[in-house]
């Protein structure tokens, strides 16, 4: 009898090359991602060492973090943006790379396209320079981000030196509560994991909330692996990952559909698997939560309060410390009524149709505070097309929400959408670190998309189920 | 392509006091707006020194004691967050040869193994200890050992252990730390893995 096997190890095995002198693997990526930001460096010391894109058809461009999402022509009023635009549009001519460039309908966020294409498939190896490409591990691939260098190696040889890493079982079992989201299920997570806990791990999502989970939703989780320090997370594939892929434009059709489908199959982890570890969470156990420093591990209930260092863990009341003075919100703040001055609904997190929808749903007829700035970002030019078909961006224009075009957006502050000084903005994004969103000074408090919109609509972090009534 | 073999690491130090100092810490993200990584070196923790002097503090890395530091000593889940590898080339380019911290978000150990910055962790305890030793005497000399995994400190006593996986060890003192030379010599079994995958070789 075979060993059990987690779907890390089958996709592993199958795409390891061989062992390196230092005991690495070198890891076959079946499939490269790249962008802007992270990609100029690695063409030129591809170029510099007199070697070439060894498969181009296997890499996937576009243009996310520095687009500007108002003013959509080019040349952008940032040179600096400009400039990185075109040299992507330059490498891409040269080397023969599939670029979904703006004049395209396809740009977005880096890792809404893949899926939305079918090129993010299960059983493969994904590599791309961002650290959420850990969202297309919700198809069942097991995708790492990585550095500049690991772009060129990628580029150069298809393939990349890394370590096997162990696997922690995240169990969620039973029904989330309505007005609790996928995003509240990882925040909550994160919160009792620690953002350093993945370290070493690729985590395996499952349980019955999993199962039930949109391939959506799966997305949000697995995006924010890394928040938690696992570079790796995934969930089985199964038929809700299958019919999301059925009909895209990568996706295989005919014989060679049900031939994949066969061996997406063969990959999930097989039933008496065994893991390096195992952690259960209770659905009915999970409220709106919202984060209130400077690490997405500092998060509460939406009825809890900021707490005070001294009832923290030795180990965490430091960083706590830190994040009451960044936030300028003292301890035992509740986190329902802190004012917001931004809310930013978009990001590789939450900036897909399935979150946009939610929200639309909501807030039909209601208005945005006239004390906030309220801008929603689609994560794809394909989201913002298929929205505007829908009317989903009309209900946003006509609640006050600025709709802009597709990119990153003021998750990362790279493009003109910064906060301003010590503005605090209810987010929908992944990071609330320090100056994460564009002003040294700004505050970020982190949230499910119906939650920004009530704290958009309200003025302040409210109970998303009581501003829209939902029980 | 022959790489310098990095056995021993001596210069000054400087502590970065803090857990889960992420990589928009080390560089923010508007640095990031170039094709090249020169010149990164003056924007390392730029934003985090501008909040210290507001703060009426100073950032260690404007305190001109420790000007010339070439080891970087701070505490758990250094480099958490992006994957950017402008962080730790920002850092090699201000100066940083060698990095001691409790402990290593796994994306930005990768990067800086890959430049030639050993990330070697050590115990909460002999990190503050180093730490108030600099404080003290901020000329003092810290030296890595690769062979021993050791941090010492002359003319002083002390000497405390630290850990660093093989993976990343051997490279480092064998000259192999930038992978891509090995990566290549494989591009034959890279090619016979991908005619064996069905998804790689239809295409």
């Amino acid at each position: 009898m075979t060993m059990a096997k987690t779907l890390l190890d089958k996709v592993w095995e199958e795409h390891t090359v061989r062992t390196l002198p230092d005991g690495r693997t070198q890891l076959l990526i079946g499939t490269h991602l790249i962008h802007e930001v992270t990609s100029p460096q690695a063409f030129g010391m591809v170029r510099d060492l007199g070697l070439k894109v060894l498969y181009p058809n296997r890499t996937f461009a576009t243009v996310d973090h520095i687009v500007p999402t108002d003013q959509r022509a080019e040349p952008f009023s940032d040179p600096l943006a400009d400039a990185m635009v075109k040299e992507l549009r330059k490498n891409c001519a040269e080397t023969g790379v599939t670029f979904f460039d703006l004049p395209t309908g396809k740009q977005g966020i880096v890792h809404i396209v893949g899926p939305e294409q079918g090129i993010t498939q299960p059983g493969t190896t994904i590599a791309c320079g961002d650290s959420h490409t850990s969202t297309h591990g919700a198809f069942g691939a097991i995708a790492f981000g990585i550095g500049t260098s690991q772009v060129r190696d990628v580029l150069a040889t298809q393939t990349m030196a890394i370590g096997k890493p162990k696997v922690r079982r995240i169990n969620v079992d039973g029904n989330l509560s309505p007005g609790v989201y996928a995003k509240d299920v990882i925040l909550h997570i994160i919160r009792h994991l620690g953002v350093n806990g993945g370290i070493g791990f690729a985590y395996e999502y499952g349980g019955s909330t999993f199962d039930n989970f949109t391939q959506e939703e799966r997305m949000t989780v697995c995006n924010m692996a890394i928040e938690g320090g696992a570079r790796v997370g995934y969930v089985n594939p199964d038929e809700t990952t299958f019919e999301y892929l059925r009909g895209r434009p990568y996706s295989p059709t005919g014989a060679e559909w049900d031939a994949a489908v066969a061996r997406w199959k063969a990959t999930a982890s097989d039933k008496d698997a065994v893991y390096d570890d195992i952690v259960n969470f209770k659905a009915e156990e999970i409220l709106p939560t919202v984060t209130w420093g400077i690490t997405p591990a500092q998060a509460i209930f939406i009825d809890e309060s900021i707490p005070h260092p001294a009832d923290l863990p030795e180990k965490d009341r430091d960083t706590a410390a830190e994040a009451i003075e960044h936030m300028k919100l003292p301890a035992g703040t509740p986190a329902a009524g802190i004012k917001i001055d931004v809310a930013f609904l978009g990001s590789c997190t939450n900036g897909r149709l399935s979150d946009l929808q939610e929200v639309a749903k909501h807030i039909k007829g209601r208005k945005v505070s006239p004390s906030v700035k309220a801008i929603v970002v689609p994560g794809s030019q394909g989201v913002a097309s298929i929205a505007e078909k829908m009317g989903i961006a009309e209900i946003f224009r006509e609640a006050g929400f600025e709709w802009r075009g597709a990119g990153c957006s003021m998750c990362l502050g790279m493009n003109p959408d910064k906060l301003v000084g010590d503005q605090l903005c209810a987010s929908s994004s992944n990071r609330n670190f320090k100056g994460r969103q564009g002003s040294p000074t700004g505050r970020t408090m982190l949230m499910s998309p119906l939650m920004v919109a009530a704290a958009a609509l309200t003025g302040e972090v409210s109970d998303a189920r009581k501003v829209f009534g939902i029980h | 392509m022959a790489l310098e073999k990095i056995t021993q690491i001596t210069g000054r130090g400087v502590f970065v006091p803090g857990d889960d100092i992420d990589t928009d810490r080390i560089i923010p993200a508007r640095f990031m707006k170039c094709v090249t990584f020169d010149g990164l070196g003056e924007f390392a923790f730029s934003d985090a020194k501008v909040a210290e002097k507001a703060a009426g503090r100073l950032h260690p890395l404007d305190d001109a004691r420790f000007n010339g530091a070439s080891i970087l000593i701070s505490g758990s889940n250094f480099g958490c967050g992006s994957s950017r590898e402008h962080a730790p080339q920002a850092l090699y380019r201000y100066g940083f040869r060698a990095i001691i911290a409790e402990s290593f978000a796994e994306i930005f150990f990768g990067n800086s193994t890959t430049l030639g910055i050993p990330c070697v962790k050590m115990s909460k305890q002999d990190i503050a200890d180093l730490a108030a030793l600099i404080e003290k005497t901020p000329t003092v000399q810290v030296t890595l050992d690769l062979t021993e995994n050791k941090v010492t400190v002359d003319d002083v006593d002390f000497s405390a252990t630290f850990s660093l996986p093989g993976h990343a060890r051997e490279p480092l003192m064998n000259g192999r730390w930038d992978s891509i030379a090995d990566l290549v010599d494989g591009i034959e079994d890279v090619k016979s893995r991908v005619a064996a995958i069905p998804y790689l070789a239809g295409k």
